[in-house]
């Protein structure tokens, strides 16, 4: 693994947080019930923390002068590489929890890995707090499937609807590039046919719970790891980005 | 349906701050069942630290004194000062009394 495919590797792990942590704190004051509100906001601030934390290891190591913020705000989007069901627009409730539900599922398992390995330590040690709080997101978006799932005729449909919808934004996950292989290999990240396992387990057994179905696997979206978005990505990016762009120097 | 009917039930918060403490009051919260009032709980009442442990009880099985039987249930207490532990000297070491 070259030392830019180990940095790049962690500002994966970045984009992937603060991407889902920005499209997240939208819900705030707009969550259907006080309670989910203030959880949906829990959530997309554990998000952003670990972001934060990513970001500030990854700036570290490629000794650019850049920090936190200047990868945060002053990058485009051909230069983020998250998964590309991060980035897709809210939805309705029942949207924003199975994208949740999918991505907490495998960010567990992946933050499993990463605390455990012995080749970054810095890395691990991010991880091992984040999964703490990836535990608690998957808990609370799976309690959410069962009970949408298992519900009213209404949240079961709708619910069903949203993971078809976003069903073939899941391959991705699993899709081993270059920087996945190499990381793979130097024993950084996971190998991606066993996480797909666990993650299969996890999903498969929380959609039997909610009586839902799981959609038959076929053409999947990919891009988001080599900076191929959809055109979601750039808005969300306008938004979130135009304070520090127009005053660079701004501060609270 | 009217918005009653779709009110999901409220459950009574009590959180534990630390070990050793008892369970106290924290507030109350609306949620569909009692795994996600712990959820709820853990989100609006525990997210600055307070906590170490949560209790929810449904809002409907508290039984609660009325406000009318204040003069009988409260008054007496009043004149009866021996009953505070004021008297005796408590050592340093000991705490949360």
């Amino acid at each position: 693994m070259t030392e830019d495919q180990h940095i790049q590797a962690i500002l994966r792990l970045g984009d992937d947080t603060l991407v889902l942590g920005q499209r997240l704190s939208a819900w705030c004051g707009h969550g259907p019930i006080l309670e989910e509100d203030i959880a949906l906001s829990n959530t997309a601030l554990d998000l952003i923390g670990q972001a934060r934390n990513f970001y500030t290891l990854a700036a570290a190591r490629e000794n650019q002068g850049r920090d936190e913020d200047k990868l945060a705000f002053f990058r485009s989007d051909r230069d983020f590489q998250n998964h590309l069901l991060l980035e897709l627009p809210n939805g309705h409730f029942g949207d924003t929890i199975v994208r949740q539900f999918f991505f907490s599922a495998f960010a567990l398992e992946r933050y499993v890995f990463l605390s455990r390995q012995l080749m970054d330590a810095e890395v691990a040690g991010i991880a091992s707090k984040a999964l703490k709080e990836l535990q608690y997101h998957w808990e609370h978006s799976a309690q959410w499937i069962i009970r949408l799932g298992d519900g009213t005729e209404e949240s079961h449909n709708k619910v069903q609807q949203s993971i078809h919808d976003l069903w073939s934004y899941t391959g991705e996950f699993f899709e081993a590039d270059e920087v996945d292989q190499a990381g793979f290999e130097a024993g950084l990240l996971p190998n991606l046919e066993l996480l797909r396992d666990t993650w299969n387990t996890r999903i498969d057994d929380c959609l039997q719970k909610a009586t839902l179905q799981r959609p038959e696997d076929g053409w999947m979206q990919r891009g988001g790891k080599q900076g191929i978005h959809s055109e979601h990505l750039s808005y969300m990016l306008a938004e979130m980005q135009i304070l520090p762009r127009t005053y660079p120097d701004a501060s609270w | 349906m009217s918005s009653t009917q779709n009110e999901w039930p409220l459950w009574e918060v009590f959180i534990r701050s630390r070990q050793g403490l008892g369970h106290k009051h924290a507030g109350s919260l609306h949620a569909p069942d009692a795994q996600m009032a712990i959820q709820n709980a853990r989100d609006v009442y525990t997210r600055r630290q307070e906590g170490v442990s949560i209790w929810v009880v449904p809002a409907e099985s508290i039984t609660a004194s009325s406000p009318d039987d204040k003069e009988v249930m409260f008054d007496p207490a009043n004149d009866k000062v021996y009953r505070h532990p004021t008297f005796y000297k408590l050592p340093d070491e000991v705490n949360n009394m």
